[in-house]
């Protein structure tokens, strides 16, 4: 069982990849719990960022992106971070899935998760980033967690949960989503459907 | 085993200069370029087919028909035949014809073509590029092995009593090749069919058409025209020649920085390492072309693209004269080594005819 985690921050250490972890935590304890502890794996977008920039000019990844599109496509959950810029998820974040086959991430839970300056960008994940794995036909966790700069150094209150409720709630659902899961479903053979096709048209 | 080259046909400007030729001149260019690939030994010319600027191939047949007059051993083909915006009535037609005048030495290669546009200029729908692919292809087949063709489906008008002509010469269809990079139904429309499969490989990795290659391979066996090394496969390859390695790199490098497809991407040296592409001194060439045997087995085409991203015709001819002379005898000689003697060649007119006329006796 492997859970990958993509993380598009730019700065090293950056805050983007900090939510990464703690969210990766939260997944990971939950699945063991239920006794199912996964492998986790990071994504580093920034280290990847010319890989991706070549892959849209030729339409092959270098053997690097090409090593991370398949530990996406044969995950069984992902945990997805973006910063927030310009009102949406970076350019970068886009890209990579951009390059991505777009069945890849068919079916597949994914934890989608912000971060940005202040609270105001929160509703991003709701009308950028979640259309967008919707778009991929991921099944996309009820909690999306957003944490601005301010979140790191507050609790909740009596109306929202502070950011380790969020991060502890998101994980158990993404958690749940992974463990019902049936384990190494075969995909449909392209090739023999085509064969079957192939048979009712041919003539001679 | 077959060598030759490729050609887009694309105008481009040359980076160095600035200059972009004429279509006229990029026209006259191809042709030029298509006789001395006869006069330095080749064996096969093939052109593509587009319909949209900067390119100039829209219509192969008119060229090939050109080139065949003016020639005698080699072979015309295309790179590729568009299967999914032709009507497969007139590639039926247009391809008997040009066999007729160039006595047999003709082949062709499918493709999709992968400019969404060209679909709805041709009437067409890109979301329906493969089943195109497929019922043109089936149709075109009877128009060529039956005389008279009786036949309804989705995406043309039916034909009742219908006749295509000239018909093929000696009743033998060109022997077809379907090209793809990246689509595996494709690999499995050559395997179904028995007919060759081309892996345009330049601007891919080497396990990707590794992979491509040997699913063909796999299927051609499996519907049961012979064992996987009975296949038919061609591949592309891109190549820069000077004596010194360096001069070549220099030379070439502003024509990659610029090139329309792959420019202002990876760098020369990255491009080189990941893909085919060979920019150096002809035994580079020569070592790397062979090493394409360790991936995909004993092959039967080897085309190479020479004329592109607006490399002068003088600089294009001086190529053809490496490949020819330094480049081909070499590889024909390497080739044919370790190469089991029932390893089949490319079929030609000549060897398709031979095997109509075995089975009709």
């Amino acid at each position: 069982m492997k859970l990958i985690v993509v993380s598009a921050g730019l700065s090293t250490p950056s805050s983007t990849r900090l939510l990464a972890d703690r969210l990766a935590e939260a997944a990971r304890d939950e699945l063991t719990a239920r006794g199912r502890t996964p492998s986790t794996e990071v994504v580093e977008l920034r280290e990847l960022a010319g890989d991706i920039a070549n892959h849209l000019v030729t339409g092959f990844p270098p053997p690097r992106l090409g090593a991370a599109i398949d530990a996406v496509t044969e995950a069984d959950g992902l945990i997805v971070v973006t910063p927030v810029f310009a009102a949406s998820y970076s350019g970068l974040f886009k890209s990579f899935f951009d390059v991505i086959d777009p069945d890849a991430l068919s079916g597949k839970p994914v934890l989608i998760a912000a971060t940005g300056g202040t609270a105001r960008h929160s509703l991003a994940l709701e009308h950028a980033v979640r259309p967008l794995f919707a778009h991929l036909r991921a099944v996309v966790v009820p909690t999306a967690v957003f944490a601005a700069s301010e979140d790191w150094g507050s609790g909740g209150d009596a109306y929202t949960d502070g950011l380790p409720g969020r991060v502890r709630r998101a994980g158990a659902e993404l958690a749940a989503l992974v463990a019902a899961r049936p384990v190494g479903a075969e995909p449909e053979d392209d090739v023999t459907v085509l064969e079957r096709q192939l048979a009712d048209l041919r003539f001679d | 085993m077959q060598f030759g080259i490729f050609t887009v046909g694309d105008v481009t400007p040359d980076p160095t200069n600035g200059r972009t030729p004429t279509e006229h001149e990029r026209i006259k260019a191809m042709v030029a370029i298509a006789l001395k690939a006869e006069e330095v030994g080749l064996d096969v010319f093939a052109t593509g087919e587009h319909h949209n600027p900067p390119f100039v191939p829209s219509s192969p047949t008119t060229m090939l028909g050109h080139i065949a007059a003016r020639t005698e051993k080699l072979i015309l083909s295309t790179s590729t035949t568009l299967i999914t915006t032709n009507d497969p009535v007139k590639i039926a037609e247009d391809y008997a014809m040009l066999q007729h005048l160039a006595d047999g030495r003709v082949d062709l290669m499918l493709g999709r073509g992968n400019t969404g546009p060209v679909y709805p200029w041709f009437g067409q729908d890109i979301r329906q590029g493969i089943n195109l692919a497929k019922e043109n292809y089936s149709l075109l087949r009877r128009l060529w092995r039956e005389d008279v063709v009786d036949w309804e489906g989705t995406f043309r008008t039916p034909l009742q009593a219908f006749v295509s002509t000239p018909r093929p010469l000696d009743g033998v269809p060109p022997f077809v090749w379907h090209g793809s990079i990246r689509s595996p139904e494709i690999a499995e429309q050559a395997a179904y069919y028995g007919d060759g499969f081309f892996h345009n490989n330049i601007f891919w990795p080497a396990d990707h058409t590794r992979r491509m290659v040997q699913l063909y391979r796999r299927r051609f066996a499996h519907h049961g025209h012979g064992r996987p090394e009975d296949a038919v496969v061609g591949l592309g390859g891109q190549v820069f020649m000077r004596k010194n390695s360096q001069d070549a790199v220099r030379e070439f490098r502003p024509y990659f920085d610029n090139a329309p497809v792959y420019g202002h991407g990876p760098s020369l040296e990255e491009f080189t390492e990941q893909t085919p592409l060979t920019v150096g001194s002809p035994q580079q060439v020569i070592e790397r072309t062979l090493s394409f045997r360790e991936g995909v087995g004993d092959y039967q085409r080897q085309l190479f693209l020479m004329d592109h991203a607006g490399l002068p015709l003088k600089t294009v001819l001086e190529q053809l004269d490496i490949l020819g002379e330094e480049v081909v005898p070499v590889l024909r000689r390497e080739f044919a080594k370790g190469r089991p003697a029932d390893v089949p060649e490319a079929p030609t007119h000549a060897s398709l005819r031979a095997v109509r006329e075995v089975s009709a006796a």
